[in-house]
């Protein structure tokens, strides 16, 4: 097993431990909140899902981007991992947000800006995630994803801007809200801490499915190395197996 | 000195001229458009059908004469605009994989982005031409009254159609090679135009409503989005182009 192969189970493992620790923080560290009780402690698991989420993204941005410059295929993979797991961490913040609206709002959705908004993020990128899935040529995959990919995270902030000027109700930022919103120090050191389990988890994930793609690449080419062979015998005659075993 | 830079200016310039000059791009790719439009008259025709199909279908869920036509009737009217727009834009790039056109352009001596843009302007045109057809009929269909607002109403359309037109050329090309390529337009094209849907229908409600009011923050966004868009739009579609 290689050095790199040693120290990426170490951090799955450490990734592993470190949720398990954010758990327990979540649960016996944190202070309990004066009027939403239990129910405001899946706070700590909703927002850092969102914070991951917007980084997932920006990576996606960013590797199509590198991709349409360099045209690498190993930017477009590092995009479409971080969007595969940016997807799932946006799903988590459209699943854990209903949970706590239902007993504070009374209801389990409402079309305030920040929900919509992000169901509209959680659309693009399923469909972003889908154009990869049908479209057959590999190349041609990359640079239509890249742009896409590219083309929903401009459009981000404007329809953040719209959505806001339609209609508002979401609590308003309790980071960064104002001079009367405040989060009790503790609460913001668990915040924190779970903010670093999921950052963790996200790189963990993303490089796992990023191997997953290496792996594919490579089982594709050596799967077009044997077929040109057959195709031409002379080269296979000329001594070079077909697949080479690695003892 | 100054007869120097003067000397680099025209130097610059030439070099300019020598470039493939875009607008000339534009212009025959627009026409090119035009052109098989006049011929085949199926796009037009077909989606100016489907708007009416649309808002026919829309009358039965509630009741198009009250006054609760003019909350649903701007909402509705987008909604018909954006549907008209993906089913229109999807031959867009798929007409020139027949015979492989799209090579063809692709090798003529004029800009990459004239095709974008010439394309871009073809479908807006197409699309305003349906709007134009649709809006009449609206107004007779739902009871509500246009002609004192037509000035507004026509500036949200343009600003609004163009929000359409300019993702939905490029989404044309992104989808052309896809499968399902129907179902995936709609699909891409539709969330990323929330912007525009929210701040078309807006605008149109306030144009409605029983007081009319000026739509400037609307606009302001309208405006706003297609400016990003087409920003977006240019530097994205030379890779598109490439293979």
């Amino acid at each position: 097993m290689s050095l790199n192969r040693t120290l990426w189970l170490v951090a799955t493992l450490f990734a592993a431990l470190w949720m398990a620790a954010a758990g327990y923080a979540i649960f016996f560290v944190a202070p309990d909140e004066s009027t939403m009780h239990a129910i405001q402690r899946i706070f700590y698991i909703h927002v850092t899902s969102a914070w991951t989420a917007g980084i997932a993204y920006f990576v996606v941005a960013l590797g199509g981007a590198l991709y349409l410059i360099k045209r690498n295929p190993r930017y477009d993979w590092a995009a479409l991992s971080a969007g595969e797991v940016g997807f799932a961490f946006t799903t988590v913040v459209l699943i854990t947000g209903p949970i706590w609206a239902k007993p504070i709002w009374g209801i389990w959705w409402t079309w305030d800006p920040r929900l919509t908004w992000t169901f509209v993020l959680w659309l693009m990128y399923a469909a972003y995630l889908l154009l990869g899935t049908l479209v057959d040529d590999k190349q041609r995959r990359a640079t239509l994803r890249s742009v896409y990919g590219i083309f929903a995270f401009v459009n981000v902030p404007l329809v953040w801007e719209t959505i806001r000027w339609w209609r508002g109700q979401h609590p308003s930022p309790v980071i960064g809200g104002g001079p009367d919103a405040k989060l009790d120090p503790t609460m913001w050191s668990v915040l924190m801490f779970t903010w670093g389990a999921m950052l963790l988890l996200f790189a963990v994930l993303t490089r796992q499915r990023y191997r997953l793609e290496v792996l594919r690449g490579e089982l594709d080419a050596l799967r077009q190395e044997a077929e040109d062979s057959a195709a031409s015998p002379a080269a296979s005659a000329s001594g070079r197996p077909l697949v080479e075993l690695k003892g | 000195m100054a007869a120097h830079s003067q000397t680099v200016h025209e130097g610059g310039l030439a070099s300019q001229l020598a470039a493939p000059a875009l607008w000339p791009g534009v212009w025959a790719i627009f026409a090119k458009e035009v052109r098989t439009e006049l011929r085949t008259r199926e796009l037009l025709v077909t989606t100016a059908v489907f708007t009416l199909v649309v808002v026919f279908m829309f009358s039965f869920s509630f009741d198009p004469t009250s006054a609760e036509s003019r909350r649903f009737g701007p909402g509705l009217l987008w909604i018909a605009f954006l549907f008209a727009g993906t089913l229109m834009l999807e031959p867009s790039f798929m007409r020139e994989q027949t015979n492989d056109t799209l090579a063809a352009l692709r090798l003529a001596p004029i800009d990459p982005c004239a095709i974008l843009f010439g394309k871009v302007l073809a479908n807006f045109l197409f699309l305003i031409i349906t709007e134009a057809l649709l809006l009449p009929v609206f107004s007779v269909f739902y009871n509500v009254s246009i002609a004192a607002v037509l000035p507004g109403l026509a500036l949200v359309c343009l600003l609004g159609t163009l929000g359409i037109v300019i993702p939905g050329t490029i989404f044309s090309a992104v989808t052309a090679h896809a499968r399902m390529r129907e179902l995936l337009l709609p699909l891409l094209l539709l969330p990323v135009l929330t912007p525009i849907l929210i701040a078309a229908t807006e605008s149109t409600s306030a144009l409605l409503s029983d007081s009319p009011e000026w739509p400037s923050m609307g606009l302001k966004l309208l405006a706003g989005a297609d400016i990003i868009f087409l920003t977006v739009a240019y530097f994205l579609f030379g890779a598109l182009l490439e293979e």
